[in-house]
């Protein structure tokens, strides 16, 4: 079905290796390799295009946190592993939706990924929580937070950046700003 | 120590930023003070979960920017799995198509109530069961007290009177006379009562609804036997335009009524039936329909509404396999032994009218 499209298909140590080194060329090779098989199975099970992307790109994550966490096992081949969390992202979704007409059309065999699946939208959910935690934070709190926690930014560039006058006053104003960033996130159910 | 000083603490010991003589006393007071030990945890796992943020957000730009060069449209036409025009049609409007349908079947349920034609019964033919009503019973009530008069007279059943009537006939000389189903169905009790004006208690011992036939058994204690009935039983069809006719309790007394056998097919082709021209009225159901040599060819069962003079005779073939098809212990130790040849077949109408008066019976049905 995928040559159809003329798609390269990575062989899965490729797939894997592109992974740990976080290779664009091999993401980009993963991604368009296995997407024809999801967008079927959305498509043809009450959903449509976006869902499907949704879903995979999920996956995708699903995917490259299991194998950066060292614990993919060549055991089950990529396609399946992608197949299989689809399968139940799109169920356990179809099932939110109330779409779900109680059977599901496969084109593909899949094993049970529950765990993975639970792992996923358990820590999908946390930082849903931290989005939205930064979005509530305003600035110029939210810059430092970004600057300093994700862009690995030094306190002498945020000083720099923010007009403080030393560097006392940025490391307090970045104490206050990730203790109001705590308090947003932890005030959330 | 300030929290913000310990925070910056935490900060420079995960960096790794601290000497090693700082990083010792750091560890030193992370196994004396647990306050520190978890502060230390909480920070890590919360700085954790904004790199983690971060990453997500980088990797779903890295998704986008490939899954924007896919042709998803084209893509997703040829990956739909394309069910036939119906199925579609099916899946996009099955909603309004169920209640379209529902509307419908409802609107048709409701025309076939008010026109009647919801029953079983076709309006226009009618079963002759007869309904013993008001007047008749008045009737009945006057020649009841005239029964005082003349105290000799027979055992005329329950005083109350028949909701039903009809007429059967003798099949066997042991008792078991043969009637239709509608005469008797749903009946409390039935009785039979004989030209003599002997009424006997009978039990229901078989019905058969389809061809409209009940099969009862004389079991009043005052019954002895019947005498060898002297009709047999046609096996075969009769032929059309051959002279029939019949004897029935339509009134109290028997009347005699004959005709031709004008088809071979019943009430909308029934292949089961005769249509006969022998005039009939309420209460002549299931009586006998005899053809010139004496023999039984079929038990009236209606006449149409319609045309005047035609009735209906279900075929003597079906009489048989109604008899067949009674479970065998039904019968208890009675077997009902058709005759096949009568002893009818010389005699002059009167004479064979005669003879067979007596196992022709009112059937008299009693419900609440």
């Amino acid at each position: 079905m995928n040559n159809h499209y003329n798609v390269e298909i990575p062989s899965d140590s490729e797939v894997i290796l592109g992974i740990l080194n976080n290779s664009d060329v091999v993401l980009k090779k993963l991604y368009l390799a296995y997407f024809p098989m999801i967008l079927q199975l959305v498509i043809n099970n009450n959903g449509n295009e976006d869902e499907a992307k949704d879903i995979y790109q999920e996956a995708i994550i699903v995917l490259y946190n299991k194998v950066k966490r060292g614990d993919f096992e060549l055991s089950s081949k990529l396609k399946t592993f992608i197949y299989s969390v689809c399968r139940r992202l799109w169920l356990k979704r179809l099932k939110q939706m109330d779409r779900y007409g109680g059977d599901i059309k496969d084109f593909e065999d899949y094993l049970p990924v529950e765990e993975d699946v639970e792992r996923h939208q358990e820590r999908d959910l946390q930082l849903n929580k931290m989005g939205e935690a930064l979005k509530l934070l305003g600035e110029p709190c939210k810059t430092i937070m970004e600057d300093f926690y994700m862009h690995n930014k030094s306190m002498q560039d945020i000083c720099e950046r923010f007009g403080y006058t030393n560097a006392d006053n940025a490391k307090t104003q970045k104490y206050k700003c990730l203790q109001r960033l705590k308090k947003l996130f932890f005030q959330q159910q | 120590m300030k929290n913000d000083q310990l925070l910056e603490m935490i900060e420079r010991y995960l960096a790794g930023e601290m000497n090693p003589e700082e990083r010792g006393e750091f560890e030193a007071l992370r196994t004396k003070d647990a306050n520190v030990e978890a502060k230390l945890e909480e920070h890590r796992h919360f700085t954790g979960l904004l790199k983690q943020f971060n990453e997500r957000h980088n990797m779903e730009l890295r998704l986008n920017a490939i899954h924007d060069e896919i042709d998803v449209h084209t893509m997703a036409e040829d990956l739909m799995a394309h069910p036939s025009l119906i199925v579609r049609l099916w899946r996009q409007h099955h909603s309004k198509i169920s209640v379209a349908a529902s509307i419908a079947i409802f609107a048709m349920l409701l025309t076939l109530f008010f026109t009647g034609n919801l029953t079983n019964k076709d309006p226009r033919v009618e079963q002759l069961k007869r309904e013993v009503d008001k007047v008749k019973s008045d009737q009945q009530i006057l020649k009841n007290g005239g029964n005082r008069l003349f105290p000799k007279q027979p055992k005329a059943g329950p005083t109350i009177i028949a909701k039903y009537r009809g007429t059967g006939f003798a099949l066997s000389s042991n008792g078991y006379i043969l009637t239709n189903f509608h005469v008797v169905n749903g009946a409390d009790s039935v009785y039979v009562q004989n030209a003599d004006g002997e009424s006997f208690h009978t039990k229901i011992i078989a019905t058969d609804a389809e061809h409209d036939m009940a099969v009862l058994q004389i079991n009043d204690p005052a019954f002895k036997n019947l005498g060898a009935v002297p009709y047999g039983f046609k096996k075969g069809k009769s032929d059309l335009a051959e002279d029939v006719y019949t004897l029935g309790y339509p009134t109290d007394a028997a009347v005699f009524g004959e005709g031709a056998l004008t088809s071979d097919a019943g009430f909308h082709g029934d292949t089961a039936e005769y249509m006969v021209s022998v005039p009939v009225n309420p209460g002549n159901s299931g009586g006998p329909l005899f053809d010139s040599k004496g023999n039984v060819i079929g038990i009236i069962s209606g006449r149409q509404t319609q045309t005047q003079g035609v009735a209906f005779a279900k075929k003597s073939a079906f009489i048989l396999k109604a008899i067949k098809d009674i479970p065998a212990d039904s019968l208890k130790t009675k077997d009902i032994t058709l005759n096949a040849k009568g002893t009818l077949a010389g005699l002059s109408r009167k004479d064979q009218v005669k003879k067979l008066k007596n196992y022709v019976f009112i059937v008299k049905v009693y419900n609440q």
